[in-house]
């Protein structure tokens, strides 16, 4: 971290702090949803299948 | 060969003349479509007619989308279409002739009204003339990918939004110079290109279109 | 080496290939994403003209990059699975669609974050910007047509074909709004007036956007395990996996 001044200038983001963060932030928001999603719906898929196996 | 091509395009057009709702309600949506934008903008002529050829393009567009969910589904319903799959004739020939039939029954009744709705949006002439000219061109391209799109969605529930979704994007290019050939003549510039890039989109849809649409049938029938 | 492909193409014996692949591909995500993020914000300088906003970009650029890269490939696969009749190729295209769409998403909305505090609002109809929003459409289009289709060998060829309608249409659609956008010039805004790129924002973009393909590939070989799942469900090998999860 060779340009910051401090941690506070980093998050501030010379003032367009809400800009970046929000961006990055909506980014891996998006990306780790996706991945928690398959996982549920991989979830759903074996025990459907489970339950067809038994019924 | 010829002969199954006139058939179909006789028993499309007597279909639709019995049916003569078709026409009507494509034309009366047109013309609904067309007279809801000054009520929610405004009657400046000034204004109306800036956005005429945006308005009207979009109105004809969407008009033109209404009807395509038929363009298959009654032929699907009365085993028509399995024939034409079945017929010796190709596939994309003979849905030409069904896409002609939609765009004499649905895109050239919008090309004849739309200088009377130009007139209501206070287009000079030689606008006018642009426009008739620039809906000729391209509302055949909109039946070509219709045509597409409704062949994707044949018997699929809720199929005309989806149709809707499918196609409008594909006829933004039409729209860009359809419009854009109406608002260079407002300018005083000339349309050339923008009627010869239509041209072009049409000729470019009446070659791959059908085939895409037939392929899309079997896809759909079978 | 002789790689016997086609033992591969069923689902039964991709879909244990596909779960050791994944690993990999989560790791090569993480490294390059934080490769790439500590070039953009602890090596890559503070721009000139637009200050900090600008490290938007390191985001931005890849996803809208990820987008266009994901339909091509989409429609890859849809052409194999349409030439081939092979099913696995057209569940890939179907398992890379949702990846696209959100890639594109966070490409319309990190540029509309960018673009508000640089040029004072929150839209702009740029050539760049509309084509992302009419990519957009394309996807919704394909994941709409696909989930609407009850057969499913109907909805898979269904979809192949919209998706190769659609690639042949998107430099057209491209080209019809660079046109569009330089005629109504209006403003000079424009999403293509990037920092004066230095290496160093170059090299951060790129770790970025690898970060993002080796994420969507894990992403993709999770969907598509999921797909196969779902499709193979009666299938003897998945009750067996199932009686071994929980």
């Amino acid at each position: 971290m060779m340009q910051w001044a401090s941690w506070a200038a980093f998050f501030n983001m010379g003032g367009y702090a809400f800009y970046v963060w929000f961006s990055f932030g909506l980014t891996a928001f998006c990306l780790i949803w996706e991945v928690l999603a398959l996982r549920k719906r991989s979830a759903q898929a074996l025990r459907l299948s489970r339950l067809l196996a038994q019924g | 060969m010829n002969d199954a091509w006139v058939t179909v395009l006789r028993r499309d057009l007597l279909l639709a003349l019995r049916r003569r709702s078709d026409v009507a309600t494509t034309l009366f949506f047109f013309l609904i479509v067309s007279s809801l934008f000054p009520l929610g903008i405004g009657p400046e002529p000034a204004v109306l007619s800036s956005i005429a050829p945006g308005v009207l393009w979009v109105a004809a567009l969407l008009a033109g989308m209404l009807s395509l969910t038929r363009l298959f589904a009654t032929d699907f319903a009365d085993g028509t279409l399995e024939q034409m799959l079945l017929a010796p004739q190709p596939l994309a020939l003979l849905v030409t002739a069904k896409i002609l039939a939609h765009w004499i029954v649905c895109g050239l009744p919008v090309v004849l009204l739309a200088p009377i709705i130009g007139l209501q949006y206070a287009l000079p002439n030689d606008a006018l003339v642009v426009l008739v000219l620039a809906l000729l061109l391209g509302t055949p391209a909109l039946s070509l990918i219709g045509a597409i799109g409704a062949a994707l969605t044949l018997g699929v529930r809720g199929s005309g939004l989806l149709i809707a979704l499918l196609v409008l994007p594909l006829y933004i290019p039409v729209l860009i110079f359809g419009a854009g050939a109406v608002a260079a003549s407002q300018h005083g510039m000339g349309a050339q290109a923008h009627l010869s890039l239509l041209a072009a989109f049409s000729l470019l849809s009446l070659v791959l279109a059908p085939m895409a649409t037939a392929a899309a049938l079997r896809i759909s029938v079978e | 080496m002789n790689i016997n492909w086609f033992k591969y193409s069923s689902p039964q014996t991709f879909y244990p290939l596909a779960g050791k692949m994944i690993p990999w591909f989560a790791w090569l995500t993480a490294a390059f994403a934080v490769a790439g993020l500590y070039i953009g914000f602890a090596i890559a300088p503070t721009d000139f003209q637009q200050g900090e906003a600008y490290r938007i970009i390191f985001v931005h650029v890849p996803a809208a990059w990820m987008s266009m890269v994901i339909y091509i490939v989409m429609a890859g696969w849809a052409a194999l699975g349409l030439a081939w009749n092979a099913r696995l190729s057209a569940m890939m295209a179907q398992a890379l669609a949702p990846t696209g769409a959100i890639f594109t998403f966070i490409a319309l909305v990190t540029g509309s974050l960018w673009g508000k505090p640089m040029w004072g609002t929150w839209w702009v109809w740029d050539a760049r910007l509309t084509s992302e929003l009419i990519l957009l459409f394309l996807y919704l289009g394909f994941i709409a047509l696909q989930s609407s289709i009850d057969d499913v060998r109907r909805a898979d060829r269904a979809g192949a074909l919209l998706a190769l309608v659609g690639v042949v249409n998107v430099p057209i659609i491209y080209f019809s709004v660079k046109w569009w956008n330089t005629l109504h010039q209006g403003s000079t805004i424009s999403m293509g007036a990037a920092p004066k790129m230095v290496t160093t924002m170059l090299i951060g973009m790129l770790l970025m956007a690898l970060a993002f393909w080796m994420y969507t590939i894990a992403v993709a070989l999770m969907r598509v395990r999921c797909i196969m799942l779902e499709r193979e469900r009666t299938a003897e090998w998945v009750k067996q996996l199932s009686n071994f999860q929980e």
